[in-house]
């Protein structure tokens, strides 16, 4: 029922280690197929370097990047990913399995189903994909000998039902040779089933329009007299007149129209692009989903999911990301991260943060409510990424496995006496002076300063030290990167109740990161903030030494410490800048003071 | 060749799902429209995409002024029909400096009147994104190549440094002065280019349809005299040949092949016959590696 014509297009992708034979698979493919030119072929010195295309994987012998491959035959055309089978690109894997809806996981005959055997499919089932190949490779080194291919059969066979992958097909091949890859092996005559070939052409590719109908707002179509929503058909179908539910928002009404270029249509069906209109005044944007009425898909501000880390640096929960799901975009944080996936043995780890090429199960918290579907229920609506803030890479891809609602049962309390009542009661504005800066730098003598002037001008303050803190709200907390972030998430809260109280406050903390910094500036929007980075040079820092750490940190007997073996990034543009070694206590004092009346916060 | 081209549909709708992404992400995208088939494509899926409003992209075309004239007719006349607005750029210092493939060299012309051709273009007028024909299919360094590429302020491409993209959900999110190179037709071939011009009824240059034309044999290839600029070496003699073009550019460093293929569907039955690759008439990426270069200093 879910066969495709004929003609269709059929995205797979090949899992596989430098030595199964997987570039030789591909090139056999591509030869067999009959689609790699005389010129390219003749230039080539064996199968697999037809298919490896950038010049360091062709000087190091090893396939890098995923990389693209298109063949047809008269029944079917396909496109490859090529992944590579190397552990430390599980993004890659990951990548090339986000688009396809076949995986051949290779075999070498001679070596049998391996630790990578496991951690490539269970990849793959991650990912979502269905169908699997078993392609057991390199039969004419085992002499084409039946119960080598068995046995490999049956281990996978276990393998595949812990996993939960049920529709697998196995076929004996050697990609060298030619062995059942489009011909038909004459030497392997028990083996009765398709060729590989024959099977990728036949096979069903991924059902998508027996769901319920999903649309992704892309753009705006504004012409004279026009409005229409153009997006892709993301699941199901549509036709005019049918009820829709518009998320999140939750309006409702019906499409009137599908417009394409080449005239309106009847029916749209899951890949189509079209631009739709819709019954009456409706207001609707970008990243907003159009819904089947009567089957919507989830809307919550929170769900937990899988996350594939890419980035180099490491997830750490309570860091603010953005997140892109379907065309929407929101910021999010991993407010509980369950366990770490080991891909090897498929056990669950506890585990504070996750490293490159990680694969972890996460709550995640977002600052609005999206819709989305579980990623079982539809790829395209269930699938995200994370963006890092400060470099705008993409450091990690979701599954969401299903929604949250915990903050559904939480409703924020209106009290009479205000933010604005208070702050009149003060007689001035709140505010906060976040000083960032190394340890040893002066943050404490210099807020100090600011506090005791503020004082004697009859200013209400509070000032949060870094260390006092720690030895209270947040004894609990080491000094590795996760414990930073969150020590910093709770110092961010706290000085943003106080500013609620109408407090000028003072907050003296190292905040080695940009991340945590710019979250700050963003959860105290509509405060005077000025983030003032107390600039001292650390080989300065490291000759005052006031508390003796950086002695410690020279014999080793520190870790973690700021300036040593954890990073300080500076900030780009403080509110701000104070040379310390070019300025006296006083000046810096008075600068400060004069930053906050020119920001209003008192005369 | 498939029998059907159902794949067709999936192609289209991904190519403008990606267009149209790049119309609602980026301050100022444009499509770099160099006259080709590929470019006539994209031209075409843009007009499909935002119907039945215009496409809302600037159209920007390089020009090294060694384009066959046949092909600026081409892109003047169908500027026109469409009324839509072109920005054509030449390297105006690299014209005084008399730079051309005859005089310096393929590598040279290529160099200075496309790639920092296209790097002025792109930075004078303030472009985030450039939507452009690129294929992963056309050559081995462009197999790795993503949808949505990003590229340094400095225009470089980082091959071991892109950005991992999943699903289609493309990130086009920049620092200061970075950009995005787009590619809606990644996932096509050459067969499907035709076939799609076929069933759309897409219009490109008459260069790639077989007519009698003089050209001349030089370096193994066949050049078609296109102006007095290039003159004849002792012994060269024009000869009248059934040719036509697989692909086009600078016309000294483009060589036709012989064919008899005057009409779209007798360039597809001659594809799917075809033996060798499609840039082989293209003297710019010959050398091992090469394309690989240019497109990290930023050609396209």
């Amino acid at each position: 029922m879910d066969a495709r014509p004929e003609g269709s297009l059929l995205r797979f992708i090949t899992c596989g280690s430098v030595d199964d034979g997987k570039s030789t698979l591909i090139g056999r493919l591509l030869v067999d197929a009959d689609v790699v030119p005389d010129d390219r072929r003749a230039g080539a010195a064996d199968l697999a370097s037809l298919v490896d295309g950038l010049q360091a994987e062709r000087e190091q012998g090893i396939t890098i990047d995923v990389g693209y491959r298109y063949f047809s035959t008269p029944r079917r055309r396909f496109i490859v990913a090529d992944t590579p089978g190397h552990e430390q690109y599980t993004r890659n894997m990951a990548t090339g399995a986000s688009t396809a809806d076949l995986a051949v996981i290779l075999v070498d005959a001679t070596k049998g189903v391996l630790p990578q055997t496991f951690r490539h499919s269970a990849i793959v089932g991650l990912m979502g994909i269905r169908r699997i190949v078993l392609a057991v490779n390199k039969m004419d080194l085992v002499g084409y000998r039946e119960h080598c291919f068995t046995g490999i059969v049956e281990a996978y066979a276990a393998m595949a039902e812990r996993l939960g992958l049920r529709d697998v097909a196995a076929i004996p091949l050697s990609a060298l040779l030619g062995d059942n890859v489009m011909r038909p092996s004459a030497a392997m005559p028990w083996y009765r089933g398709p060729t590989l070939l024959g099977h990728l052409e036949t096979v069903g590719a991924a059902p998508r329009e027996g769901q319920p109908f999903r649309f992704a707002v892309q753009w705006i179509n504004r012409d004279t007299g026009f409005r229409g929503y153009a997006g892709n058909v993301l699941g199901g179908s549509i036709q005019p007149g049918e009820e829709i539910v518009v998320l999140p928002s939750g309006t409702r009404t019906r499409v009137e129209r599908l417009v394409t270029y080449d005239g309106d249509l009847d029916r749209a069906v899951a890949g189509q692009a079209v631009t739709l209109t819709l019954s009456g005044a409706v207001d609707v944007g970008r990243g907003d989903v159009i819904s089947s009425a009567s089957l919507p898909p989830h809307v919550s501000d929170q769900f937990a999911a899988h996350l594939v880390w890419l980035g180099d640096a490491p997830m750490l929960p309570g860091r603010p990301y953005h997140l892109r799901l379907g065309t929407a975009t929101a910021t999010a944080t991993v407010s509980e991260l369950k366990y770490r996936l080991d891909i090897d043995s498929g056990s669950h780890q506890a585990a504070k943060q996750l490293g490159p090429n990680d694969i972890g199960f996460a709550n995640l918290s977002l600052d609005r409510a999206l819709p989305f579907d579980t990623y079982d229920d539809n790829r395209e609506t269930g699938g995200f990424i994370l963006i890092d803030r400060l470099t705008n890479a993409t450091v990690g891809a979701g599954m969401i496995r299903f929604p949250l609602r915990r903050a559904a049962n939480l409703t924020w309390q209106d009290f009479t006496v205000d933010k604005a009542a208070r702050a009149t009661v003060k007689g001035h504005r709140p505010a906060i002076l976040w000083f960032t800066g190394l340890s040893g730098s002066g943050k404490s003598t210099i807020a100090d300063g600011v506090e005791r002037r503020l004082t004697a001008l009859g200013r209400h303050t509070y000032l949060l030290d870094g260390d006092n803190v720690r030895h209270g709200l947040n004894r609990d907390l080491g000094f590795t990167d996760v414990d930073r972030v969150e020590n910093i998430r709770r110092v961010i809260e706290t000085a943003r109740l106080m500013a609620d109280a109408g407090l000028i406050v003072l907050v003296s903390f190292i905040s080695p990161f940009r991340a945590e910094r710019q979250l700050a500036r963003e959860r105290l929007v509509g405060d005077a903030f000025l983030e003032i980075f107390v600039d001292t040079p650390l080989a300065e820092c490291e000759r005052r030494d006031p508390k003796g750490l950086y002695h410690k940190a020279r014999l080793g007997e520190l870790r973690n410490f700021t300036g040593f073996d954890s990073a300080y990034e500076p900030p780009d543009a403080p509110d701000l800048h104070l040379r310390t070694l070019e300025m006296t206590v006083d000046g810096e004092v008075d600068r400060i003071i004069e930053a906050l009346q020119r920001r209003g916060v008192f005369d | 060749m498939p029998v059907s081209n159902a794949h067709l549909d999936d192609l289209e709708a991904e190519a403008i799902h990606a267009l149209r992404e790049a119309a609602a992400v980026f301050a100022k995208p444009v499509i770099l429209y160099s006259i080709g088939k590929d470019s006539s494509v994209l031209l075409h899926l843009a007009l499909k995409a935002f119907y039945p409003a215009r496409p809302p992209f600037a159209l920007l075309h390089v020009d090294t002024t060694w384009k066959f004239r046949e092909m600026i007719a081409f892109r003047d006349r169908r500027m026109k029909e469409l009324g839509l607005p072109l920005v054509v750029h030449v390297n105006r210092e690299g014209l005084a400096r008399g730079i051309g493939p005859l005089s310096h060299g393929a590598a040279v012309h290529t160099d200075i009147m496309k790639t920092e051709a296209l790097k002025q273009a792109l930075d004078l007028h303030g472009f985030d994104a450039a939507i452009g024909g690129a294929r992963r299919d056309e050559e081995p360094s462009r197999a790795k190549e993503r949808i949505f590429s990003l590229r340094s302020a400095a225009h470089r491409w980082d091959p071991r440094g892109q950005r991992p993209e999943l699903w289609r959900l493309y990130n086009g999110r920049l620092n200061p002065g970075e950009s995005i190179r787009v590619f809606p037709l990644s996932n096509w071939t050459e067969l499907d280019i035709w076939t799609y011009i076929q069933r759309e009824n897409i219009p490109v240059v008459p260069l790639y349809f077989a007519a009698g034309r003089m050209v001349i044999q030089r370096n193994g290839m066949l050049i078609l005299r296109d102006d007095e600029r290039l003159t004849l070496l002792p012994r060269e003699m024009p000869e009248l040949r059934w040719v036509r073009f697989r692909t086009l550019g600078c016309y000294p460093l483009t060589g036709a092949i012989d064919s008899r293929a005057d009409r779209v569907p007798a360039i597809i039955a001659e594809l799917s016959r075809s033996r060798t690759s499609e840039r082989q008439g293209r003297v710019i990426d010959h050398g091992n590696g090469s394309m690989e270069r240019k497109k990290v200093e930023g050609y396209f």
